[in-house]
């Protein structure tokens, strides 16, 4: 028998049993990051390849809710924090090996960015709207006319921000379950599908919604095989990464994830988005919810099982 | 979660007010100086002390922060007994000091014994309580039939008051609970006890033999310093303990003992080394008496005989009999320190002392050396008045080998019995958990059952104050002077404890109360100085130191009278024996009507069921004294119980489950332990860790938590050689059916 | 400069004396540690083996730690120790989920704190609070960089490891084994 304890004890409630030092606000961050990121990458997309009319509701609609994703997300992300008041240490530094850091810049980037998009597009929702002061009106003009710049770097750092959500977790070689570099791929798949996914909500047209349909069955192909390929390299790892594995095959989180992410968040709206593009009437609803639904949860099984999985020696 | 969702309401409520203030604590945070947040320098005043927190008494100074609270305490570099490396109990006492829970003003009993309500009461109130009913019971039984149990340095002060009183009643469980069997069989071979600190030449032994002496989980400082230079230095240690202890993992030989043989395992080692001719000739020829006598009684104890009893493979007695011959005389067969287990203690130790003899170890390098103790002279007093009874005569014929008083002797002779003219009426109880310390718990309660008056001195509430009249709240060792520590060692020296803070709360030194207690009883001519520091500085003073030089060095070394810290090559030597030499056939024994020499004899066996209750040392507490030490329950606030994966299985336990126990008698802990797995012990034995499971509810850290093994210790098997209380000869079950979930509330 | 510590675990006993020094040394809150010990038993009785082991910060010459702060809070000092700005951090809890050696904890002021190698000592050419307690004097303290620290003898002569080599943190506390 081998037994193995810490005789000085460790009450150290953020590391014993195993990690606890990311709750909630995490996940919900990525999730919403990743959701915002897929959201303008088809925004300025469309606007790119000039289809900005065809998609209306990538380009005008949906946007309009993004801010309000980046707010909330960032405030679930400054809850998390423990020394709060020191937040803006943040903007001091521009550290590249750092995540955060860069997830802290890039957000820094695209939340106004954001912003300035809703704002040009506001008439979409208010058709009447008029800003209060000048300076606004000019501003608004000057936005208008920059539209192809602001589409560039809006996909550019939707993508950073997307793949950023994924690569917050896996570059933590300590907790084996997030050490792969499959994460990053993965969760800007997922965020793009999600993003796909509040288009279709938002769209008037059939055709957009068909396209985008299409866009999201092809996604949710492409995270099956990732997360097919996940499990691969796990089980072809070490023994760590191989009890990582295990939480899921087997082990406490192996009904959540294929169950709430594989089956009802990725594998049911693939076939009813599928169904409906076989012509049969589906509520679109249903599949938006399932995709926003198995995105999140995946955000937070990820986060909650990477904090289980651990060194050992 | 809930916490960060606090932190965050505190930020928002702090509004746009808060803007302004957040800007200017900013400021001074982060603009402001230190870059890291360090502790208070070390050029903070230091003040010496000698620890308390056990009774090797090392000698340390304590550090105040920067805003005068005591932050830490650190080994003195001159100090023997610590070479400026304290313990971890010693370390963390600074948590003694911190301890919320701690006696805050004297305290006189409203209700009956042992239902722990109190009232409140002003010093003056207390000691008249406490006068009165003394003053009574030495008028119509003399003053002998108050008693003082004591521990640790308050004994000197009310020691100085009991004897000024009339009364030499004065005994301390550090001997029939504990070293005593040691004491005696060492005056009886050597004519010398072991003293504290041990005389043990551990530094520079090549051999060192532990028999149930767990050095390392035992950490009595010096002892657990120089095993490591032993390591060092390449000695070869042997560990005879039936549980894999920590001392056992350092060890080249670990002999897992069947409890209870091991006077089987000393008489073979004897047989081997006598039949081999591997003991020292010379050394045994020169000083020792009765080796013919000692040839002829261990000629039967084979290795082979012994191995049926110890389950000990013969070889490796064999073996580890050569080890300790090639490293002889540089060789310590440890005589350990708390040997009260199995009643014929005082006869397994006498086996252990006459390995020593045989092995010429005593007297030797790297075997037993002799300590000098620097002696200061006492503050002239009157003479004291003499006692009509001594306490001895309380247990009138029995242990008249013992060299002190044996406490649960003078515990027997409080209960009322028609053979004895007079029983103890009062007890004054210092630094000792009596309840914890004794055991037989009943036989306690009994006693104190039948007292006039308890009086209770202590510095928290532990069980003992619950049963108290009254009880005298001392302050703790940090905040007091006590007499000099005058120990004995390889160099003589002496060591200072001085306040480094006032007294805390309402509590007071021993030596204040001893002093007015004494005024209360008339007795002022003992007392005829205003302060402890006038004392000392007079003491000191009469050896060439004074009281502000100790305050600058804390420990002080003198020369030696002699250079006989060992034997010279063929030295003369006369042992303080009824022989003047070694007595391997133990004539004062004989005298008394025991064995002369050890002797095997079987003990009980767990019956079906059950398992021996083993028990011993955590290196992070010392007994009840830090179970609720913060510091210090911080590392471990419960013990766990050991039990063999074999027996878990049997039993379906899992580690990390609670469960009580009930023992022989039918007795079931207050509280359930935490069951730990562990292939560390044997499948008849379970094993705990002494000191826990707190029944007094004021003890907010350690009430509740884990079981004491002294209620489980309802049969004694008294050593009739001195007294000492065999603890080892109980037997333990696990009731499951009971669901516990570790601490409970109430009782 | 290169500072390490090598502890002997063949000396060791476990006492967690270290553990306590830190405390009243670092004023490290109660219910939390930036040592800890741990104890690994194999075998089946009487077949029996302990290693003991007191593990903190490794000050790793590649730490994850420092890469993956945000703020720069988390950064290297003289000698390769590795610290903590309190006033830099916000936080976030990145350190403390990069370190495979769970040798941080937030403290509950907000910041992150882990062992400093008692920098404020060294600086005054003394030996960090757990080395000089330790009663065993199992814990060696030094430069690597100098061939006659105690801690570069030690590793001369004795046979050593580190914790999780695979990690790649290059950790600068080393196991006598
Ligand atoms: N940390 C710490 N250190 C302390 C103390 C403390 O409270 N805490 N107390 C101090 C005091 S006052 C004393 S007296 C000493 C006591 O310290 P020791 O004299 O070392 O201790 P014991 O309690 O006699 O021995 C406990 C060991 O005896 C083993 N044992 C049990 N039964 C048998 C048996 O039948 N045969 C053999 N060979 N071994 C057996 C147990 O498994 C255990 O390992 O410790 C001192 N040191
Ligand atoms: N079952 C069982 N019984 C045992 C033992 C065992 O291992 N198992 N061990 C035996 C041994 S070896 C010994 S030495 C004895 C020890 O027995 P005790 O002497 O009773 O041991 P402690 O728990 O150290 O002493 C305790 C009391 O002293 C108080 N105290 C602490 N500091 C001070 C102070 O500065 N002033 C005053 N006035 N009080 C203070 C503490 O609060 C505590 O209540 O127990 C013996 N009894
Ligand atoms: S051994 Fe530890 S507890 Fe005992 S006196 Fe020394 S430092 Fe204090
Ligand atoms: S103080 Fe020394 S002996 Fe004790 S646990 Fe720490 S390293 Fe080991
Ligand atoms: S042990 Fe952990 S905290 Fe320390 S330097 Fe290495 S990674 Fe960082
Ligand atoms: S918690 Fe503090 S030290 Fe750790 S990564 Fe975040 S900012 Fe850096
Ligand atoms: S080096 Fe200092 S900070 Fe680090 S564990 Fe040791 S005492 Fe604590
Ligand atoms: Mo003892």
């Amino acid at each position: 028998m081998r037994e193995e304890i810490i005789t000085s004890g460790r009450m150290n409630p953020h590391i014993d049993p195993h990690l606890e030092i990311w709750h909630w606000h995490i996940p919900l961050y990525l999730f919403l990051g990743g959701l915002a990121a897929g959201i303008l990458f088809f925004a300025g997309l469309y606007t790119i390849l000039g289809k900005e009319e065809k998609f209306a509701g990538a380009v005008r609609r949906a946007p309009v809710i993004v801010p309000f994703l980046l707010v909330i997300g960032l405030g679930a992300l400054f809850l998390d924090l423990r020394h709060k008041l020191y937040f803006w240490q943040l903007y001091t530094t521009i550290k590249l090996q750092s995540p955060m850091s860069w997830g802290a810049w890039t957000l820094m980037g695209i939340t106004p960015l954001s912003f300035v998009w809703a704002a040009i597009h506001i008439r979409e929702f208010f058709p009447k709207w008029k800003w209060k002061f000048g300076f606004l009106e000019e501003l608004e003009k000057f936005f208008v006319q920059q539209k192809q710049v602001l589409a560039w770097i809006m996909v550019i750092l939707s993508v950073i921000l997307g793949i950023y959500t994924g690569i917050l977790f896996s570059a933590f070689n300590a907790r084996p379950l997030w050490n792969t570099s499959i994460l990053g791929p993965l969760f800007l798949t997922s965020g793009l599908s999600a993003g796909a996914a509040v288009i279709i909500l938002f769209s008037r047209t059939h055709h957009e919604r068909i396209s985008l349909a299409k866009i999201d069955v092809m996604l949710i192909g492409i995270e099956l095989f990732l997360i097919v390929h996940m499990f691969m390299g796990f089980l072809a790892s070490t023994q760590v990464q191989i009890d990582a594995a295990n939480l899921f095959l087997g082990g406490p989180y192996t009904a959540p994830f294929w169950g709430f992410v594989v089956v009802m968040g990725m594998l049911l709206p693939a076939v009813l988005e599928f169904l409906e593009l076989r012509k049969f009437k589906i509520p679109v609803i249903i599949p938006v919810v399932l995709v926003l639904f198995g995105s999140l949860m995946l955000r937070f099984i990820i986060a909650y099982a990477g904090q289980m999985s651990r060194w050992l020696y | 979660m809930s916490n960060s969702r606090r932190e965050f309401i505190k930020i928002s409520t702090l509004g746009t007010a808060g803007v302004a203030l957040g800007a200017k604590y900013l400021y001074s945070e982060v603009i402001g100086d230190a870059p890291l947040r360090f502790p208070a320098s070390e050029g903070s005043l230091r003040t010496p002390t000698y620890c308390e927190v056990c009774f090797w008494q090392c000698a340390g100074w304590v550090y105040k922060n920067d805003s005068g609270e005591i932050q830490k305490i650190t080994g003195n570099d001159d100090d023997p007994h610590c070479n400026g490396r304290f313990c971890p109990r010693g370390t963390g006492g600074v948590g003694m000091y911190h301890d919320e829970d701690r006696l805050k003003t004297p305290l006189i009993r409203t209700s009956e014994r042992g239902k722990d309500t109190f009232r409140e009461a002003t010093w003056d109130e207390a000691f008249d309580y406490i006068a009165e009913k003394l003053k009574k019971i030495a008028a119509e039984q003399g003053p002998e039939c108050v008693a003082l149990f004591t521990h640790g340095s308050g004994g000197a002060h009310f020691g100085h008051l009991l004897k000024a009183f009339g009364s030499a009643t004065i005994s301390a469980p550090s001997f029939a609970q504990c070293r005593g069997p040691r004491e005696v069989a060492f005056i009886t071979t050597f004519g010398d006890i072991i003293y504290s600190p041990e005389r043990t030449d551990i530094r520079d032994t090549r051999c060192l033999v532990l028999i149930g002496s767990h050095l390392g989980e035992n950490m009595h400082n010096g002892q657990v310093q120089e095993m490591s230079d032993a390591i060092d230095k390449g000695a070869t240690i042997i560990t005879v303990d039936p549980r894999y202890s920590t001392a056992a993992s350092k060890s080249k030989y670990w002999l897992p003992i069947k409890p209870a043989t091991d006077i089987a395992l000393l008489l073979a080692w004897i047989n081997v080394l006598i039949e081999n001719e591997w003991y020292d000739k010379e050394y045994v020829e020169k000083y020792t008496t009765g080796f013919e006598q000692l040839k002829a009684h261990v000629q039967p104890f084979t290795p082979e005989w012994a191995y049926g009893i110890t389950t000990i493979d013969p070889n490796v007695i064999r073996e580890t009999a050569r080890e300790m011959r090639n490293a002889s005389p540089a060789v310590i067969v440890h005589p350990g320190r708390h040997v009260t287990w199995y009643g014929d203690d005082t006869q397994r130790l006498r086996g252990v002392a006459i390995l020593n003899a045989l092995l010429g170890s005593w007297g030797r390098r790297g075997g037993f050396y002799n300590p000098e103790k620097m002696k200061l002279p006492d503050y002239p007093v009157p003479p004291f008045p003499k006692p009509n009874r001594m306490p001895q005569d309380a247990y009138q014929g029995k242990y008249r080998l013992a060299n002190e008083v044996v406490s649960n002797g003078l515990c027997d002779a409080t209960i009322p019995s028609v053979e004895r003219e007079c029983n103890i009426r009062a007890w004054i109880v210092n630094g000792t958990n009596l309840m914890a310390a004794l055991p037989d718990q009943q036989k306690t309660i009994d006693a104190i059952n039948a007292l006039d008056l308890l009086v209770v001195v202590d510095t928290m509430p532990v069980e003992i104050t619950g049963y108290a009249d009254v009880v005298l709240p001392e302050c703790t060792y940090l905040e007091r002077y006590d007499m000099i520590r005058q120990s004995p060692h390889r160099e003589p020296n002496i060591a200072l404890r001085m306040p480094a803070a006032r007294p805390k709360y309402n509590s007071k030194p021993a030596w204040w109360m001893a002093k007015q207690l004494a005024g209360k009883l008339g007795l002022e001519a003992w007392f005829p100085w205003n302060d402890l520091e006038e004392v000392l500085d007079w003491q000191l003073k009469q050896i060439g130191s004074s009281l502000d030089e100790m305050k600058r060095m804390g420990v002080k070394k003198f020369p030696r009278s002699y250079d006989d810290l060992y034997f010279a090559p063929g030295e003369e030597v006369t042992f303080n024996t009824n022989s003047g030499k070694i007595e391997l056939y133990a004539s004062d024994l004989e005298a008394e009507g025991f064995a002369p020499m050890p002797v095997y004899t079987p003990h009980e066996e767990p019956p079906e069921g059950f398992y021996r209750l083993n028990y011993g040392r955590a290196p992070v507490h010392t007994f009840s004294r830090t179970a609720n030490n913060p510091n210090l329950t911080d590392l471990m606030d419960e013990n766990t119980l050991w039990v063999n994966p074999k027996v878990a299985k049997l039993w379906g336990l899992k580690t990390g489950q609670y469960v009580k126990l009930k023992n022989q008698d039918g007795k079931v802990s207050t509280f359930a332990i935490k069951v730990r797995v562990t292939e560390r012990i044997r499948w008849d034995s379970v094993y705990m860790v002494h000191g826990f499971g707190h029944n007094n509810p004021r003890l907010s850290r350690a009430h509740g938590r884990g079981v004491n093994d002294t209620e489980l210790v309802t049969r004694v098997h008294v050593d009739p050689v001195m007294g000492g209380t065999g603890m080892r000869g109980n037997f333990v079950t696990f009731v499951t059916d009971e669901p516990t979930d570790g601490k409970e509330a109430g009782s | 400069m290169r500072y390490a510590m090598a502890i002997d675990t063949k000396k060791c006993v476990g006492c967690s004396d270290c553990v306590v020094a830190c405390q009243t040394e670092n004023n490290v809150p109660i219910g939390y540690c930036r040592d800890w010990v741990v104890e690994v038993t194999d075998g089946t009785y009487p077949q029996l083996e302990i290693e003991i082991r007191s593990e903190r910060c490794n000050h790793c010459d590649n730490s994850p730690c420092v890469r993956c702060c945000p703020t720069g809070a988390s950064h290297y000092e003289e000698g390769g120790v590795v610290l903590v700005t309190p006033h830099k951090c916000i936080g976030c809890g990145a350190c403390i989920a990069s370190c495979p050696y769970d040798a941080r904890y937030s403290h509950p002021d907000g910041y992150v704190d882990k062992c400093t190698f008692c920098i404020h000592r060294i600086r005054k050419g003394e030996q960090p609070a757990c080395v000089a307690v330790c009663p065993t004097k199992c814990m060696y303290f030094g430069d690597l960089d100098d061939p006659n620290s105690a801690v570069s003898k030690v590793l001369k002569k004795r046979k050593f490891k580190t914790l999780i080599p695979e990690a790649g943190t290059q950790p600068h506390v080393y196991y006598l084994i």
